[in-house]
């Protein structure tokens, strides 16, 4: 057996589920028996048979990667309770094992493949993918890219209409179906709260989460993901704030954006032109806007 | 001879790993600590509280990077990402070296996020070192390859681990960063003599030396960085150090992470024996 082959005979029995009890599964990835499947290519020992040797990989890789998307989602984990978290997050890595160098990335198909599997989430399905697209946006939020950001001066100087900016790469929007900021928040509190705690208390906090899901109810919210200080943080947007940051964020200009926002009417009115004005005040001053933009700015 | 080609010709002492537990402590005592090795792939991203963190670690100490993720010995090219970011990563660190695992873990882009063990034949040592090879170029630093923990052999094996790990580094030219520990662990799994094994490694390609404890179970022992380094362990370090000179030396400890103090005096206790070595030497 070459080393490829080796690989990818040893790669398949390893990434293979373990069955409910946490054991090796007895029949291979090619359908014969996993024992003789294992005894081909490893040595038993005076203490453990080449299925043994082999299972203790085959735990580890589940052990590992099912406790990683678990750190990385624990919303969605309160959401559908642990049972059917841990069933999803089986069936997601049995489709989509990691692709990268870095486990980081490991729920980044997370998403796309519930969509296209509703089972798992059940009645659930628009809350849990409100959850995962929150939870994705706060990892990239988190270790995204900062630029030079832009001053308000540099705005107010630029020639208005014209002017395209861009938006950080740390920064994202969503428009969520349900307010889901709030339990994450709740959840990760509670998370902190118990990490020096009792199982007990670890138990009670679990039946907290669970019970906080079930009375969310659907609100639609519109939310900037950011970092101050490298700090991750959930900003609530009003929907025409939300509107024109999007478009920004989408390549229009600004005159553009803000007729996409307010429709085909600008905003005239004293009211409006206050409020879009304390918006790029509060946003200049959240760093949003990428210094990537001075070329444009100056032209 | 504690200084060579595959460490940078430095001379770094006892380190630690960098944990996040101990960021601040560390940021805000600032202890006096010898070097950091850091965990690459922790830190290859573009933005945010790590990079943060690090910068401001390289503002007082001298860091080393340690991967787990390059997979040397998996049958498929290095991931061009993968090395870009390392770059980047290695710019930012002037680390002197750079060390990753003897193993393989990924296959047809599929990673296992394990460090698999390797079949030790003479057509694995070939693509093992090529790529070693591979990788040095591009980084332009000096490499080290670490032995890793297994717990399972196969039939197709030519030669013994420590034969393996010979060709390899002679083959690549390179460094080898030697684990004790893993030494250790991987002698009670295969029934052999962890002596024989330090004593077969050429002393002059030792860049640098890892520590660690591991966690016993009935039928094996996994490497888990779990706990304080157990005696045996301790003696195959004296003797690693006594063939290799004063060598920079390193105490990883990953899981049920004490307090910094504990992990830092831990290490220490590394200096028993570089300082009978020293005395040895001048008797």
């Amino acid at each position: 057996m070459n080393l490829l082959a080796l690989q990818r005979t040893m790669a398949s029995a390893v990434m293979q589920p373990l069955t409910h009890s946490e054991n090796m599964s007895s029949i291979a990835p090619n359908g014969e028996c996993m024992k003789k499947y294992a005894a081909r290519f490893i040595k038993p020992n005076g203490r453990l048979t080449s299925f043994e040797r082999l299972e203790i990989y085959n735990r580890q890789y589940w052990w590992r990667v099912l406790e990683s998307l678990a750190a990385d989602f624990p919303g969605l984990q309160a959401i559908l309770g642990n049972r059917r978290f841990e069933d999803l997050s089986r069936a997601y890595l049995v489709e989509h094992p990691s692709h990268s160098f870095t486990m980081r990335n490991l729920g980044s198909d997370l998403k796309g493949w519930l969509e296209k599997n509703p089972k798992w989430a059940g009645s659930r399905q628009n809350m849990a993918l409100d959850m995962i697209r929150l939870e994705w946006a706060d990892i990239e939020a988190f270790d995204g890219a900062r630029e030079e950001p832009l001053k308000l001066e540099d705005v107010a100087r630029s020639d208005g209409a014209n002017l395209r900016l861009r938006l950080q790469p740390y920064v994202r929007l969503l428009d969520l179906r349900y307010p889901v900021d709030k339990l994450l928040l709740k959840v990760k509190d509670l998370n902190e709260d118990s990490e020096v705690s009792s199982n007990t208390f670890r138990e009670r906090r679990k039946r907290k989460q669970v019970l906080a899901a079930a009375k969310l109810k659907p609100a639609r919210i519109f939310l900037a993901v950011h970092r101050v200080d490298n700090s991750v943080y959930f900003r609530r947007l009003d929907v025409n704030e939300y509107g024109l940051l999007f478009a920004i964020q989408n390549g229009k200009d600004l005159g553009r954006a803000v007729t996409d926002c307010f429709g085909k009417k600008a905003p005239t009115s004293d009211l409006d032109l206050a409020q879009v004005t304390a918006w790029f005040r509060n946003w200049t001053s959240f760093g949003w806007f990428c210094a990537g933009a001075r070329k444009r700015l100056s032209r | 001879m504690p200084a060579n080609s595959f460490n940078g010709f430095t001379n770094y002492g006892i380190g630690i790993g960098l944990r996040s537990p101990h960021f601040h402590h560390i940021l805000t005592r600032k202890p006096v600590v010898d070097w950091f090795e850091i965990i690459s792939e922790n830190f290859m991203i573009d933005g945010g509280r790590p990079l943060r963190i690090l910068d401001q670690i390289l503002e007082q100490y001298r860091v080393v990077q340690h991967g787990v993720s390059m997979y040397f010995g998996s049958a498929e090219k290095p991931n061009r990402e993968h090395l870009r970011r390392l770059k980047e990563l290695v710019r930012r660190t002037k680390t002197p070296w750079l060390s990753d695992h003897l193993c393989w873990g990924s296959v047809d882009g599929r990673y296992t996020h394990d460090l698999l063990p390797m079949p030790y034949t003479f057509e694995a040592a070939r693509k093992t070192a090529r790529k070693v090879r591979e990788v040095r170029d591009f980084l332009e630093v000096p490499i080290a390859v670490e032995n890793v923990s297994s717990y399972a052999e196969f039939h197709v094996s030519e030669m013994t681990e420590w034969e393996f790990l010979n060709e390899v580094v002679e083959r690549a030219d390179c460094g080898i960063l030697l684990d004790v520990n893993n030494i250790y662990v991987s002698s009670r799994n295969h029934s052999f003599d962890p002596m024989t094994y330090v004593e077969s490694v050429p002393a002059g390609r030792v860049a640098q030396i890892h520590i660690a404890g591991h966690s016993k179970y009935e039928k094996y022992i996994l490497d888990t960085h779990d706990h304080p380094v157990i005696d045996p362990v301790w003696k195959l370090y004296e003797r690693s150090i006594e063939r290799a000179g004063h060598t920079a030396t390193l105490l990883e400890w990953d899981d049920s992470i004490p307090s910094f103090k504990e992990v830092h005096d831990e290490a220490l206790k590394a200096n028993r024996f570089l300082a009978r070595r020293v005395l040895a030497r001048a008797v």
